[in-house]
């Protein structure tokens, strides 16, 4: 067994033996029940650092929401030399590129992309890599469409599947970024070595090739991550042993991930408690005290929240705001029963208040209603002061994914170093309700994309009759979706394999296929108008349905109302099932989600109109959200609707986003904490998956939409699907579409 | 079993009681006052019929958000304008173990019979009475509610005699009841009180409107702005609200 003495003071042994993060952390960790009250403000060194990124934020808002970019080096570990924003106050250390907020230029997704991004913000890509990536080099993107079926291409094209990872990383892989910290490079390549004298019997297969071609390009990142470290003036070849390189190790992790990929969402993973066992053994033998431990904690999330991404337009409107999704947990339970909520937990949440609200990095709770009374009640005054943080069930992610979970963007859980996911983005099953109806041709650009099946030709909508149409057409559609991902994640793997981030996960992972469906409850409450009331559908000139003319009173999900839930909770069951039976791309195991981020808005542009009176164009609902102005009973009711979702039947997560006026939360600070604590407890008991809980009024996000440039707006951070964004850098669409969704508040 | 006539209900009320709440607004008001925000509850027979028993099973799927504390609110409307269906409706609840609270401006109270004893009999089912002074003078009283205030505040020497916890509230209207002489009065009576636990100024608010002109209702303030900030922090001063320990600010 290898000990190292940096290890000094841990217990344990399975973890020594082999790469095993959680035994580490079980066997070490030291659950905190206490209050907020020991936690410390911020360092003057931190204030300044904050102050510079501020102004640099400020620099990049006014230059149209980039300060600078590559055209000229293809980003890699170590392509840059060192960068800062003050090396003498920073206590970690490391960026992308050479500058903060300089954005690297990444062709292996697509050098298409990589050069209209540049084009857009104004620079201009080198010739030489254009000819490269185009003449002697293929990319990911180039890959895709060299495959792509017509059929494939006329369905992206009519956006019944959009967002789909062919024009941008796939992200979503969260690397064990922890392992650096635990044990050092050089014993990681060590075990790596070892899986790749033992891989396979012999016999030279596909998959048996494609390992050991995998593996070699894994050890070959992990010595890249030691030569990027180096470069920073750090040894990361043995173990971290102390607090500071603790953190500075793990962040080198992550740092190689964000350097090499552009996913969508590039998460850190669930740090918080493992960091707090080094902060803890430090202030113990007092080499550190609690001001230099937050500020080590401070100075990490001020990393996080300078991550970038050069990205293009096309994608801008599908993921407002700049997101990446650095998503990091704080909370949990313990497979013993154990709280997993530390000091570092209320650290990483003391950075809203050190530093002020921010969307990144994407702060996680794992919510239980058994975790410590002082720690729910912070999380509520945070999340009533901030509106920065987003709440996951625990109780119902924790049976499937164990105790040592990260996720992996915003609501999707994968076991963390053990697990990877293929994101899929999502599918329009409103848009396919009305190809259903049209036999396959599309409302709004009267093309025929899905088969030519006899479209419905009755004057009012029969249930039995839209139904069955229905179920086949999802046949198609879901038989179309599951190819093309199966096309998208073949090419990711073959020209943008994401090497750092796999080094960090076990050889032998498990892997997620994972799929989305948008415009949930418009589909629930359509089909419970067709059910409930007389739908009738107007043809156009071409005979083609795009309006319906509704009579009578219907159930709408969002009301705890049986009749329109259970609905919902068939159509999810139907759409799984029917994945189910597809091949999956290397055996993943096939989830879903509901949950849309902001892609809802132009989902909703290209879906006609529907017949739960949703006029076409408007946005779909986001996530799993009850349509707007469908909730007639309140919060709670409309909780209990969402709740019914069974998570088992949507592993890659349920979405739901909810504002509340702080006015209508109580008579005072304290009793709007109870009560929102109160709600949290409620909702998540009854097994729903997640929430993004908002606290202000909608008159606030009407004047920071009139005057953006109040310097109290400059970190308005508010919640939507999936993620946090700063209100200001929302497209105008968007900001409207948050305005008009349902604020809960109390005439 | 009786049913009785429901305006709506709202599963997340978190202001009209303690905790949260799920609120049941009745139809039927005999009062008009001129600052009403929810005319649409005024007629009896403009509700849904609606039993004890479905709304005690609506409640109780909001119990799992209650944490301990929060329950139901018989608000309206005026919910004691329907008085054997509102005690069938909390004798339920609590037989359910559940937290009740009626949310009233007091009107149809009187000390004759049948009242009376009805009332008697729903206050042992009613664990506080929000209890909504409209206006202290009894002539103003009458001018903007249309009615009279002497049973009103007797029902709140009845409700302190029998030691019935109760929350006071009361509507700030400028050039009604905004006025120093009357909330210093106001004042005076809620000293001889005993069972208050929490006096709460609501400024009046314009958002009813539309509400007006959808029922072709005349809408009388008109001309009337909110109060401002200082005018509502003068009538709480008056009131000495703060000095409840339920309205302790942060």
């Amino acid at each position: 067994m290898k000990n190292y003495e940096q290890w000094n003071g841990f217990s344990g042994r399975l973890w020594k033996e082999e790469i095993n993060v959680r035994d580490f952390i079980q066997k070490n960790y030291t659950p905190y029940d206490g209050d907020a009250s020991f936690l410390e403000g911020p360092t003057d060194a931190t204030n300044k650092l904050w102050g510079k990124l501020q102004q640099l934020q400020k620099e990049e808002r006014a230059k149209g929401g980039v300060l600078d970019m590559d055209t000229d080096i293809v980003t890699g570990l170590t392509s840059h030399k060192a960068g800062y924003l003050d090396k003498d106050l920073e206590q970690i250390v490391g960026l992308q590129t050479d500058k903060p907020l300089k954005r690297a230029f990444m062709p292996y997704g697509g050098i298409k992309m990589a050069e209209q991004a540049c084009r857009m913000y104004g620079y201009e890509p080198s010739p030489e890599l254009h000819k490269i990536f185009t003449e002697y080099h293929k990319t990911h993107n180039q890959g895709v469409f060299d495959v792509y079926t017509p059929e494939m291409k006329a369905v992206r094209h009519a956006k019944i599947l959009t967002g789909l990872p062919d024009t941008y990383g796939r992200g979503r892989i969260v690397g064990d970024y922890r392992r650096v910290a635990l044990y050092g490079i050089d014993r990681l390549i060590e075990e790596k070595q070892k899986d790749f004298a033992n891989c396979g019997c012999g016999t030279m297969t596909d998959d048996v090739i494609r390992q050991r071609e995998e593996l070699a390009e894994q050890i070959k990142a992990l010595n890249g991550m030691k030569t990027m470290a180096e470069i920073y003036g750090y040894d990361i070849s043995q173990p971290a042993q102390n607090a500071k390189e603790a953190v500075q190790w793990l962040y080198f992790g992550y740092l190689a991930a964000i350097k090499t990929q552009n996913g969508a969402a590039m998460s850190v993973g669930r740090v918080s408690t493992f960091l707090d066992i080094y902060i803890e053994r430090d202030l113990k033998n007092g080499v550190i005290n609690e001001s230099q431990a937050q500020e080590l904690i401070d100075h990490f999330v001020l990393k996080c929240r300078m991550v970038k991404f050069a990205r293009i337009e096309s994608y801008n409107q599908l993921f407002s705001g700049d997101p990446v999704w650095a998503t990091l947990e704080v909370g949990g339970i313990g497979q013993d029963g154990r709280s997993m909520v530390t000091k570092n937990c209320f650290r990483f949440l003391h950075t809203l208040e050190n530093m002020g609200p921010s969307p990144e990095p994407n702060l996680t709770v794992l919510y239980s209603s058994r975790l410590p009374k002082p720690f729910k009640d912070y999380l509520a005054a945070i999340s009533i002061d901030t509106s920065s943080i987003q709440y996951e069930n625990d109780d119902v992610m924790r049976p499937v994914w164990g105790d040592d979970y990260s996720i992996c963007c915003c609501v999707s859980a994968t076991q963390t170093g053990k697990e990877m996911q293929f994101f899929g983005a999502r599918a329009n099953l409103a848009k396919c309700l009305l190809y259903a109806m049209n036999g396959g041709v599309d409302a709004k650009t009267l093309q025929q994309v899905g088969p030519a099946y006899r479209p419905i030709t009755s004057e009012y909508l029969d249930y039995d009759e839209v139904m069955e149409k229905y179920d086949k057409m999802m046949d198609w559609l879901v038989d179309v979706y599951v190819n093309t991902l199966n096309a998208i994640q073949y090419m990711h793997d073959k020209y943008y394999y994401e090497a750092a981030e796999m080094a960090l996960i076990d050889t032998d992972v498990r892997r997620t296929f994972a799929t989305g469906i948008a415009g949930f409850s418009h589909v629930v409450d359509s089909l419970s108008a067709i059910k409930y009331a007389k739908v009738k559908p107007i043809r156009n000139e071409h005979g083609i349905i795009d309006e319906f003319e509704t009579e009578g009173d219907f159930p709408r999900y969002g009301n705890d109302d049986d009749r329109a839930d259970d609905i919902a909770v068939q159509l999810l069951k139907t759409f799984l099932e029917k994945l189910k039976k597809h091949h999956t791309y290397r055996n993943s195991e096939p989830t879903t989600s509901i949950l849309t981020i902001t892609s809802n808005v132009v989902y909703g542009k290209a879906t006609a109109s529907m017949p739960d009176g949703r006029k076409g164009g408007e946005p779909l609902s986001p996530g799993a959200n009850p349509s707007y102005g469908a909730e007639k009973n309140g919060l709670i009711a409309s909780l209990n609707s969402v709740a019914k979702l069974p998570y088992e039947w949507a592993l890659d997560g349920i979405s739901n986003t909810q504002t509340i006026n702080p006015e209508a939360l109580g008579h005072n600070r304290n009793e709007r904490i109870q009560n929102l604590v109160n709600v949290l407890d409620g909702y998540f008991d009854q097994g729903a998956h997640h929430l993004n809980v908002n606290v202000f009024g909608k008159e606030k996000l009407i004047d920071c939409m009139e005057h953006p440039e109040k310097e109290e707006y400059a970190n308005f951070t508010i919640r939507v699907s999936g993620y946090a964004v700063k209100f200001i850098d929302l497209t105008p669409e968007q900001q409207r579409d948050v305005i008009s969704r349902t604020c809960h508040a109390e005439l | 079993m009786n049913s009785g006539y429901i305006h709506s209900t709202e599963t997340f009320g978190l202001v009209d009681g303690p905790g949260v709440r799920f609120v049941v607004f009745f139809s039927g008001c005999a009062m008009r006052c001129n600052f009403c925000h929810n005319p649409d509850t005024w007629q009896l027979k403009s509700g849904t019929p609606t039993t004890a028993d479905e709304l005690i099973k609506k409640a109780l799927r909001c119990k799992p958000y209650w944490g301990g504390k929060g329950g139901i609110t018989a608000s309206g409307g005026e919910p004691l304008l329907q008085m054997d269906f509102l005690t069938e409706f909390l004798q339920k609840a609590h037989e359910n173990g559940i937290h009740t609270t009626i949310d009233t401006a007091g009107q149809p109270f009187a000390r004759e019979e049948p009242f009376f004893s009805k009332f008697c009999r729903l206050m042992e089912y009613t664990d506080l009475v929000i209890l909504d002074i409209k206006h202290i003078d009894n002539a103003e009283h009458k001018k903007i509610t249309g009615k009279e205030n002497t049973n009103i505040l007797d029902m709140a020497k009845y409700l302190s005699d029998i030691k019935k916890p109760v929350w006071l509230r009361h509507v700030l209207v400028p050039q009604y009841s905004d006025n120093d002489k009357y909330l210093i009065r106001l004042r005076d009576f809620i000293d001889t009180l005993d069972n208050v636990e929490r006096v709460e100024v609501l400024p009046y608010h314009n958002l009813g409107v539309s509400k007006y002109e959808k029922l072709g209702i005349d809408y009388k303030l008109k001309d009337i702005s909110p109060p401002d900030k200082e005018r509502i922090s003068n009538a709480n001063k008056i009131l000495e609200t703060s000095k409840y320990p339920l309205n302790a600010k942060d």
